[in-house]
Parts: C-alpha cells; sequence; structure tokens
C-alpha cells in the first residue's frame, strides 16, 4: 500500500476518533437527548461513512462478483446491523461507529506491521543487479542484466555489485561476500579467479568474462528460492489453509443460527441474538492467521538468508525444527578435504618433532605430489636446496634422496623394509609417511584429512540445539574416521562406505529415527557435490559449501552458502524458533477467537471484545510474526 | 514457461482467495499470489501461454481492479 494511502487512513482515523470522542462527551452531557431521531442518528452515520466508505464498497463489489464471505462484508454486515438496532431503539449508535473505526485503526497497524517486513524482505532482495556495464568495441555500454550473454565482458566498477557470475580478465579487488554468506571478511580476487553475482566489489574496477546467463546465475537462483519459496508445502500452511476455507462459511452459518434460535426459543430477545451474531461475523475473518503464519516462515527463512542459509520452503523449516539425529559427511564437511600433516612421531633417540619435519621437508623439497606439498607448508620455513641431491620419486612408495650427503628415505613402510630398515606399525589404517636417514630410522608422520578449525564448536552447538544423535558418513577407513569422530565428539562412525552405502546407511537411519519418535526428523550434511542422491533421501538435505554449484542447490532442502559447519546449528535454532512464534499466533489467535464465540453464544462478550478478536489478535501475530526477521543477529 | 507480474493485493486472506481461484482457470498449470513479496507468478503450456496469461488478467481485474495497477 502506498504512503499516501497510509497518510489518507491515517487522517480519516484521527478525524473521526476525534469526532466520536466529541459525541461521547456530548452523549454524556446530555445535549443530545433534546435531538431528531434523524439527527441523532446522523451524527453517527455521517462519520461512519467517512471511516467505512472502503469497506463497504468491497463488500458490494464482493456481493456482485459473488465472493461474498470477505471481511469487508462481515464487517459492513455487523456493523449496519448495530445501527439497524440502534434506530429500533434496542442499541447504541456509538458501538456502531466506534467497531468500524477500532477496526480500521487494526487495518493501519497491520499494513504498517506487514510493510516493514516487506522493507526487510527487500533490502534482502537488494542483491538484484538493475544494469551491466558491458564492453562493446573498446567502449563501456549500460545494458540489462538479462541481455548479457555467456562469454561477453563486463566491467564491474568499484563500489557495484558484481551483476553476473565470471572469471576476472584482469583488475585486482576485495569482494564484500556478506550479502551472500554472511562473512564480513572481504575476499581477495585477481585474474582468473571466479566472481560470484551478488557480491559487492570494493576499491578498483575488474573486468569480468560472463560464465552464465542471468537466470543462470547464482544471484537469479537465489531470489526465485526466496521468493517462490513454497509457502504452501508446510504442514501448519495446509492446516492454516483448510481451516480458513471452513471457518468462516461455518461462523457465518453459526451466526444466523444464533440470531433465530435465540429468540425462537426465548432465551433472549431478538435484538439481543442478534446483537450476539453480530460478534460472530466479526471475529469470522481468519485473517490472523492467514496473515501471521506466512509471515512467519517469510521471517524465518529472510533471517536465514541473512546467515548466508538458503531454505527452499517453510517444509524445510518445519521439518528442520524437528531434527533429533544428523547425519555428517566427513570429508569437506567436518574437515578441510586436503591432506594435512596432524602428529609428528619422532622415534629415534634424542631426535625433536622439529628436525624430522625438517628432513622430510628438504627431502620433499623438489616434489609435486599432495604429501610433499603439505609437509612443506606444515614446514613453513625457507628450504635450503643446496643439502639436497639425487632425488627419486617410487611412484606409490616415496622418495630416494640424498640429503647432507646421506640417504634419505621417505614414504611407506614398504619403501623402508625393502631397503632392511625396520618400521614400527602401531597405527593401521592410517596414513603414514616414515622417515629414515642414514640407514636409520627416524620415526614418522601422521597425514590426515584435519577437522575444520569450527567443527568441534559446531558439533557442541548442534548439542545444544537438541540434536541427540549425530553420525559421520564416511568413505575413507575406520581408523582415519575414527580420529577425527572423537576429536569432535560425533556419536557414531560408518566407515569405509560407497556412495550407495551412503544411501542405504540413511535410510536404516531413517527408520530408526521414526522408530523412536514419529516426529522426529533426520537431517544430512553433505558438500552437495557427490551427495546429492543421500541430500535427497534425508528428512532435510543440508548442502554446504554451495555457492555457484547448481548440484547442491538443486538437491537440498538448505543451502549453506560458505562451508561453515556451525551454521547447521544456527539454522536449527532458526527453525526451531519460527515454529515457536508460528504455533504461539495459531494458539493465540485459535484461542481468543474460540473464547469471544463461546462468551458472545451466553451474550457475555461486547462488540468491542469482538473487534479485539479480529483485528486486535491480527496485530499481535503479526507484531509476533516480525520477530523472526531480526532473529539472525539471535541464534 | 512462467511469468511473474507485479500484483498488489492488500489483504492476505483475498491473496490466498485469488490464488485459489486462479489455479482453477482452465490451462494455469502453476499460480501463486505472493502477498508479501506482490508477485503473480503463473505457469502454463508454452503453446497457448497467451491466451492464459490473458484470462488470468482478466479474472485478476475484475476480482481486484485496483490490483494491476502497473500493468
Amino acid at each position: 500500500m502506498p504512503v499516501s494511502v497510509h497518510k489518507g487512513t491515517l487522517f480519516r482515523v484521527l478525524g473521526v476518533l476525534a469526532a466520536l470522542l466529541v459525541l461521547l462527551g456530548a452523549e454524556y452531557a446530555g445535549l443530545l437527548r433534546q435531538l431528531p431521531e434523524i439527527c441523532h442518528f446522523l451524527l453517527y452515520f455521517v462519520p461512519y461513512l467517512v471511516i467505512g466508505f472502503d469497506v463497504l464498497r468491497r463488500a458490494w463489489r464482493g456481493i456482485l462478483q459473488r465472493q461474498v464471505f470477505n471481511e469487508y462484508f462481515l464487517m459492513s454486515l455487523a456493523t449496519l446491523a448495530a445501527f439497524g438496532l440502534g434506530i429500533w431503539g434496542e442499541g447504541e449508535y456509538p458501538e456502531a461507529l466506534a467497531v468500524m473505526l477500532f477496526y480500521q485503526i487494526g487495518e493501519l497497524f497491520q499494513s504498517h506491521a506487514v510493510e516493514k517486513s516487506r522493507q526487510s524482505i527487500a533490502a534482502l532482495m537488494a542483491l538484484a543487479p538493475e544494469s551491466v556495464w558491458r564492453e562493446e568495441a573498446g567502449d563501456l555500454k549500460s545494458v540489462e542484466p538479462e541481455d548479457v550473454r555467456v562469454g561477453d565482458i563486463i566491467v564491474v566498477k568499484p563500489g557495484e555489485k558484481v551483476p553476473l557470475d565470471g572469471r576476472v580478465l584482469s583488475g585486482e579487488s576485495f569482494l564484500d561476500t556478506s550479502s551472500l554468506t554472511g562473512e564480513t571478511r572481504p575476499k581477495r580476487v585477481g585474474p582468473g579467479d571466479a566472481v560470484v553475482s551478488g557480491c559487492l566489489n570494493g576499491a578498483s574496477a575488474l573486468r569480468v568474462e560472463v560464465s552464465a546467463a542471468y537466470e543462470d546465475s547464482t544471484v537469479a537462483h537465489i531470489l526465485d528460492l526466496v521468493e517462490n519459496a513454497g509457502f504452501n508445502k508446510a504442514k501448519i500452511e495446509g492446516f492454516v489453509t483448510r481451516f480458513a476455507r471452513i471457518y468462516t462459511p461455518l461462523v457465518t452459518v453459526a451466526a444466523v443460527l444464533l440470531a433465530v434460535l435465540t429468540p425462537f426459543w426465548g432465551i433472549a430477545s431478538w435484538a439481543e441474538g442478534l446483537r450476539r451474531a453480530c460478534n460472530f461475523l466479526i471475529v469470522s475473518c481468519p485473517c490472523a492467521l492467514v496473515l501471521s503464519v506466512p509471515l512467519g516462515f517469510f521471517g524465518g527463512i529472510g533471517a536465514a538468508s541473512r546467515l548466508g542459509v538458503l531454505v527452499k520452503g517453510a517444509d524445510a523449516l518445519e521439518n528442520a525444527a524437528a531434527l533429533t539425529t544428523l547425519v555428517l559427511d566427513k570429508t569437506g564437511t567436518l574437515t578441510t578435504g586436503r591432506f594435512g600433516v596432524t602428529e609428528l612421531v619422532p622415534l629415534a633417540d634424542g631426535l625433536s618433532s622439529e628436525v624430522l619435519l625438517e628432513l622430510a621437508a628438504h627431502g620433499e623439497s623438489c616434489s609435486t605430489h599432495p604429501v610433499a606439498l603439505s609437509i612443506r607448508e606444515a614446514w613453513g620455513r625457507a628450504l635450503d636446496p643446496s643439502r639436497v641431491k639425487e632425488m627419486n620419486e617410487h611412484p606409490g612408495y616415496g622418495i630416494e634422496a640424498t640429503l647432507d650427503g646421506k640417504r634419505l628415505l621417505l614414504g611407506k613402510a614398504q619403501l623402508l623394509e625393502m631397503s632392511g630398515i625396520a618400521v614400527i606399525h602401531d597405527k593401521p589404517g592410517r596414513a603414514l609417511v616414515h622417515v629414515a636417514h642414514d640407514n636409520l630410522y627416524l620415526g614418522y608422520i601422521v597425514m590426515a584429512d584435519a577437522p575444520k578449525p569450527q567443527s568441534g564448536e559446531a558439533m557442541t552447538e548442534l548439542r545444544a540445539a537438541g540434536i541427540t544423535r549425530t553420525v559421520m558418513l564416511t568413505g575413507d577407513s575406520e581408523e582415519n574416521a575414527r580420529v577425527v569422530a572423537d576429536a569432535l565428539g560425533v556419536d557414531e562412525v560408518q566407515a569405509g562406505l560407497l556412495p550407495d552405502g551412503k544411501v542405504e546407511a540413511v535410510e536404516r537411519l531413517l527408520a530408526e529415527t521414526r522408530q523412536r519418535n514419529e516426529r522426529a526428523r533426520l537431517g544430512f550434511v553433505g558438500d552437495g557435490i557427490n551427495d546429492a542422491p543421500v541430500l535427497m533421501r534425508a528428512d532435510v538435505g543440508f548442502a554446504m559449501g554451495g555457492l555457484g554449484s547448481d548440484a547442491a542447490i538443486e538437491a537440498a532442502d538448505i543451502v549453506i552458502l560458505d562451508d561453515d559447519p556451525r551454521k547447521v546449528a544456527k539454522v536449527i535454532r532458526l527453525a526451531r524458533a519460527t515454529l515457536g512464534i508460528v504455533r504461539a499466533n495459531i494458539a493465540l489467535a485459535l484461542g481468543v477467537k474460540a473464547g469471544i464465540l463461546a462468551l458472545s453464544t451466553l451474550g457475555l462478550a461486547s462488540m468491542w471484545a469482538a473487534v479485539f478478536g479480529d483485528v486486535g489478535v491480527s496485530v499481535l501475530c503479526v507484531l509476533n510474526s516480525m520477530r523472526t526477521l531480526g532473529m539472525a543477529k539471535r541464534v | 514457461m512462467k511469468k511473474k507480474i507485479a500484483c498488489e493485493i492488500d489483504c492476505a486472506d483475498c491473496a490466498a482467495k485469488l490464488q485459489e481461484t486462479l489455479r482453477g482457470i482452465e490451462g494455469v498449470e502453476d499460480a501463486t499470489v505472493n502477498f508479501f513479496t506482490r508477485k503473480l507468478t503463473l505457469s502454463a503450456a508454452d503453446d497457448r501461454f497467451e491466451s492464459v496469461f490473458a484470462e488470468v488478467v482478466k479474472t485478476v481485474k475484475r476480482l481486484h481492479p485496483e490490483a494491476l495497477s502497473t500493468l
């Protein structure tokens, strides 16, 4: 609703509110008693028309279009009936005017709240680029993002958003990825690096070759997901829709019966019956539910995207709130996915870990094998190439070199044993680099796919978020998996699994989870590239590091755009909080409406109470739902 | 084919009812009226998209004359 309409309504509300107060004062002072009835009626009916003409008009339009049962019709009917009662001397005009006035005040509050929510959501949507600078025969032309083709060369000026996915041709800059990933540290990019649409460019211009058309770019995917998040798929949503469909007609019929039967059975006068029926009509709109439930989910999904997490629908949020079991992939999810030195075991007398690593790093100084790279990285200091001579690689076994004039052997146990050097085997199943120098066994270096620095904290947070069982799946060996699981505090490990085995394992765990509690849900966290079938099989599939990976976005229910495992717990907490708010709204709205219907039947509720039961509850529910919008900061 | 247009409905219940009505129109594969983003999204078969779209617009204009002011 444009601001001008708001203002117009606001002035009307204030004017009529003032008029009502003056009239009530005059009534109290007895000034209106001498007036002829028609004047008395008009004194209230004119302000009523001022405040309610749009409601009456819409009600009339509904009747013409044979879509009678909208809230406008019911509100008009109730207030006009109240005026009718007034004319017959059975009711009070002020009540009829006040009901319409308070209805409008409530609507005003409500549309203001909705507008606020919209603005928060629009801020999320600000990812979308408006125009693109494209190089055309040496000139820069501003074109629509939709018109740019793959292979076109575009320029991203300082401070602009990257409009399309692509690769940097020239220029170096820092990108602010926070709108996508929530990560505040700028990312450095230079020639050859991929850039993702939606990031904000830093201080200098970048020339970029476009790698995806607009509709295939990351930004378009994200916007599409957020805008079309399937609100109707969540169970609670379905309940609200079904409820809304039967509630209004049911209450309207009950109102008619009440108006007819109470005087017929002699319980109350016909005027009293009519008054009670009016209350029914006023609370007959399920607006509070229809408005606040989707808004709650919308806010939850919006808050998640502030964390750099895409939630693909209200149902994903609903299931995430019911998670008790979480299955995690090891490589790339809990670990970095790269082999690194995790332990140094010097076994010769007087040998320090540092010297062991120094010898190994020099021995590996010329190799390009990943193990060699990791060992050099672990050493991290300058190497003296003059110490190393005659280096031979034995593919699959290791390296033989001459270091300081003596023979150095680095690699598998077999390599050393072939030269008659005895090796200690006390870590079966783990990746070891044994070291021997001058025919003396010096010890070994343990290589492993090391856990991410945030993984330990992530597991603790998951437990705090109410996950009771964690299982790690991996294709890696049992021993390697154990070390990671024990270090991080994962409950169970299933190792040595092929991709099919992962699906079977998840199916077994799903059955076990359901057996314990029918409502409990199982989630799977994977890197999304190899895990698509498992992601789809789990109740909630979390894809990690999904930025730029279409396969992950496709298969998962929740996409964590960077690769921080702590965000899983955050999303779960967010989901639980969202569902809590949504359920509270449903309980509040149904409770208040049921209460007012019961009291109205007995003639104990005034029309004022009924108006509270309609717009009052609506406003409260919307305000409650709006809390979800700010949740990103609190989880 | 899918098309998205701006659609301003100022009550959530009305938007839900409109969505229901539009889904009942012959040829409509899917229709969503998003009250929060104020967008109407229509999916229909390519070969008859234009006629289905015209019918949808007609229906929206009949029920909510002010909704498609930008169209």
